[in-house]
C-alpha cells in the first residue's frame, strides 16, 4: 500500500494546485473560473490526506470532510450569484462585471 | 513496479491531464466534464491512500451534487462559447509566471525541506486504512461542535442562495 512515496502525492496536488491558479487568471468565464477554485480546492483535499496518511492521524480526513461541505455551501451561494449576474449582464464574461472599477 | 505505483500514476495522469483540459476547452460544459474527470481520480487516489470515506464522500458529493449543481447552471444559462477576449497584459506578464514560481516553489519546499524529506522517508507509517468508525468517532467527539455548526452554515447558504437567485417581482 505505502510504495507510493507521500511526496509524490505532494507534488501531484502542487501541481493541481497550480494549473487551478493558472485557470483563475486565464479563464474569462465566471463558471470556469469557479471551477478552478473547485480544482484549487480539491488539490489541497488531497494534501491533507497525503499528510493524513504521513502521520498516521485522522484529523487531516475530518478536516477534508469539512473542506468539502464548505465547498458545497460556497457553490449553492456562488451559482445562484452567477445566475443573477447572467441575468443582468446577459454575458458571463467577467469583463462585463466591471461596475465597481475606477 | 507494483501495482499501486501503477494506479498512482495513471489516476495522477488523468488529474493533470483534466486539469489542463479544464483550462484548455472554450465550452464550459467541457471543462465541467474534465473536472468530473479530475475528482473521480483524486477519488481513487484517496482509496490508494487508504482512505475508502472520504473517497465516497468525494464521489457522492462533489463528482455528484456539487458537479450535478454546475451541470444545472450551465445547461440552464446556455451562454455558448466563452468570449475569449485578448489576455490581458497583467495574466500574460504576472500570471502565468506567478502560476510557475508557485508550482516550483511548493516542489521545492516539498523535496528540500525537512518536513519533506522526513515525510518522503516515513511514508506510510501506519499501513492499514483509516476506518470509517474511528473517523466518525473522532468526528463525533473531538469535532462535534465544528459538526454542528457546519450544519448553520449550510442552513445560511441555502437561504442565500434562495434570497439571490428569487425572480424580482
Amino acid at each position: 500500500m505505502s510504495v507510493v512515496p507521500i511526496s509524490w502525492y505532494l507534488v501531484l496536488s502542487a501541481i493541481l494546485f497550480g494549473l487551478g491558479a493558472v485557470a483563475v487568471v486565464f479563464k474569462r468565464n465566471i463558471i470556469t473560473i469557479f471551477m478552478s477554485i473547485e480544482l484549487m480546492l480539491n488539490a489541497v483535499n488531497l494534501a491533507f490526506v497525503a499528510f493524513a496518511r504521513a502521520h498516521g492521524q485522522l484529523d487531516g480526513l475530518v478536516f477534508v470532510f469539512f473542506v468539502i461541505v464548505v465547498a458545497a455551501a460556497e457553490a449553492a451561494v456562488g451559482l445562484a450569484i452567477v445566475i443573477m449576474l447572467a441575468q443582468n449582464r446577459e454575458s458571463l464574461n467577467v469583463e462585463r462585471v466591471n461596475l465597481l472599477k475606477l | 513496479m507494483s501495482i499501486a505505483l501503477v494506479v498512482f500514476f495513471l489516476c495522477a495522469l488523468l488529474a493533470v491531464g483534466g486539469a489542463i483540459a479544464l483550462i484548455l476547452s472554450r465550452e464550459p460544459i467541457h471543462s465541467a466534464l474534465s473536472l468530473i474527470l479530475v475528482m473521480v481520480a483524486l477519488a481513487v487516489l484517496y482509496l490508494l491512500l487508504g482512505a475508502p470515506f472520504i473517497a465516497a464522500v468525494q464521489i457522492i458529493v462533489y463528482a455528484g451534487a456539487i458537479m450535478v449543481l454546475f451541470v444545472f447552471v450551465i445547461m440552464l444559462l446556455n451562454m455558448g462559447v466563452e468570449e475569449r477576449t485578448d489576455f490581458s497584459k497583467i495574466a500574460k506578464f504576472v500570471g502565468v509566471p506567478a502560476g510557475l514560481v508557485l508550482l516550483l516553489g511548493i516542489a521545492h519546499w516539498v523535496f528540500h525541506s525537512s518536513v519533506g524529506t522526513a515525510i518522503a522517508n516515513g511514508a506510510g507509517s501506519s499501513n492499514d486504512a483509516a476506518s470509517t468508525r474511528d473517523l466518525s468517532l473522532q468526528l463525533f467527539r473531538q469535532y462535534a461542535f465544528p459538526f454542528e455548526a457546519t450544519s448553520i452554515l449550510i442552513l445560511i447558504a441555502v437561504l442565500g442562495a434562495l434570497v439571490l437567485a428569487r425572480k424580482e417581482e
